[in-house]
């Protein structure tokens, strides 16, 4: 058992400070156990969002020692427990109270993108077949548990606050499991390219790097989205190919 | 769209509470990419010690025109204005360097390390202002894949260059003999790093497969998908060793053809 000390952000959208907490650690407490523990025994007040406890409901994001974790996939034993660590709300995302954020705008943007429209029936019992080869490369993007961390380290919305002109990196991994969805037959490409500002993304890949599922959100879903906007707007060989071949 | 209203912004450049060593990569990015642009353009500005024997440094790599025997067609071309030094790599090293400059990898990388946009994940940056890649000048970047078309040819051109390499004169009898030197392997080897990152290029992968949302009714298509998309998971290994080897490349035709090393040959 070890005695650290928790940094806790305390405080709601008009005020805030950091308080400084002690508590025991002992073997296999993750971060989430410790502010639970923080809540039960010190702070009955703290507000702090969880639900699942195990990495898969994307409740309690929040920054660990500067950095985007889930609280409850962060073990103490990875962290220096020597100094204060701090444990702060994501700061894309106005603040609420305490630990907890305000995603609602995150719902929003994805009501905005045009939903799966899947083609015709092809099969003789008026339903579809796909090859799993076909649906492999969507997957991946299908693991998301929108924790919005990818969300939060977006430098395009934690730094610049652009929420009205890009949609971050969540939704463009949502656009892209519809995009390149083999019985999608919806074209969104104009609004990734306006509305959705896609071209806002520098490629920093930040995003991928706090991703708790390890969706390789930039090459897998961000570049590949980049390319099919560079085909239908800047690229005029793809035009003119366009003209004999259409988008399959 | 609301605007989603914040409450804990950052201000000031750098300012984080991350722990970790977070400026080192961007610091390495920056040494690395300094030191490769500054040698790339004092090496291009020679214009002499560029080959030697079968070899041909791959700054130089193809010498439309030049004074050496591997020139394509002939000496300094007299439309060359005389105001404006003169050098074979004039020709041609804007084609790989364009490639480079706009591949979604570097992008990131001298985003980061070059114009703290940002400085690292989570770490504030200098700047209020963003245009991103959504308007001039960085919208330019979207001009990558006619880069991958060059840096394609340029990919077969220096293979050739590997196969010119296993070909020596001999100096008295002026016959022509097959062998391997270092040098050989080490132009053999630009090749297959150069080789490894042009065809684990993101635009690649696009082009031969991420274009179709059905590949599977393409079987040729759905391999050369998956085989571009195995290099591309390797993609920054692939850009910094074959970026390191061009430039060690060269340091060895040059180094050899000014006599300070001695080629060694294996057969």
């Amino acid at each position: 058992m070890v005695m650290a000390t928790f940094k806790l952000w305390r405080g709601d959208r008009d005020a805030g400070r950091f308080e400084d907490y002690q508590t025991d650690i002992t073997e296999g407490m993750v971060v989430l156990d410790a502010v639970h523990q923080i809540q039960a025994e010190q702070a009955q007040d703290l507000a702090v969002r969880w639900n699942c406890k195990a990495g898969k409901c994307g409740s309690c994001s929040a920054e660990v020692n500067g950095s985007p974790k889930l609280m409850c996939m962060t073990r103490c034993s990875d962290i220096p427990l020597d100094k204060p660590v701090s444990i702060e709300p994501m700061k894309a995302f106005p603040l609420i109270k305490d630990l907890v954020t305000d995603v609602s705008w995150n719902f929003q943007v994805k009501k905005r993108i045009k939903p799966f429209k899947p083609r015709q029936p092809d099969a003789d019992d008026g339903t579809w077949r796909m090859a799993q080869a076909d649906i492999d490369r969507v997957q991946e993007f299908r693991k998301c548990i929108e924790c919005f961390l990818c969300q939060d380290v977006c430098h395009v919305l934690r730094e610049h606050q652009m929420h009205d002109a890009f949609i971050g990196p969540r939704f463009f991994v949502y656009g892209a499991s519809l995009e390149m969805h083999p019985l999608d037959i919806e074209n969104r490409l104009g609004d990734l390219k306006d509305s959705d500002g896609i071209g806002y993304c520098n490629i920093t890949k930040c995003c991928t790097k706090v991703c708790p599922e390890d969706i390789t959100i930039t090459d897998n879903a961000i570049i590949p989205l980049k390319e099919r906007v560079v085909d239908e707007f800047y690229d005029p060989l793809q035009k003119l190919f366009r003209i004999f071949r259409p988008r399959g | 769209m609301a605007q989603a209203e914040l409450t804990l912004k950052q201000h000031g450049f750098g300012q984080t509470r991350r722990r970790d060593l977070w400026w080192l990569q961007p610091l390495a990015v920056f040494a690395g990419l300094s030191t490769f642009v500054i040698y790339t353009t004092w090496a291009a500005f020679q214009g002499e010690y560029y080959a030697f024997g079968p070899y041909l440094s791959p700054l130089y790599s193809p010498e439309l025109f030049g004074e050496s025997s591997h020139s394509w067609f002939g000496a300094k071309p007299s439309w060359w204005p005389a105001v404006l030094p003169w050098s074979p790599a004039f020709l041609i090293l804007w084609a790989p360097g364009g490639f480079r400059l706009t591949c979604y990898y570097y992008r990131g990388a001298y985003y980061k390390a070059f114009w703290a946009d940002p400085p690292s994940c989570a770490v504030a940056e200098p700047r209020h202002r963003y245009l991103g890649e959504n308007s001039f000048p960085l919208i330019l970047q979207n001009i990558h894949r006619y880069f991958l078309y060059l840096a394609l040819l340029f990919v077969v051109v220096l293979a050739y260059d590997v196969w010119n390499a296993l070909w020596f004169t001999d100096a008295a009898t002026g016959a022509t003999s097959f062998g391997i030197g270092i040098g050989t392997l080490v132009l053999a080897a630009n090749v297959v790093f150069l080789g490894g990152y042009t065809l684990g290029c993101h635009s690649l992968r696009h082009l031969v497969g991420g274009i179709r949302d059905r590949l599977s009714a393409s079987p040729a298509r759905l391999k050369a998908y998956n085989c571009v998309g195995c290099l591309n998971r390797r993609h920054m290994l692939w850009a910094w060793m074959s970026l390191c080897w061009v430039g060690f490349s060269d340091v060895y035709v040059r180094l050899c053809a000014m006599g300070i090393w001695t080629d060694l040959r294996i057969l």
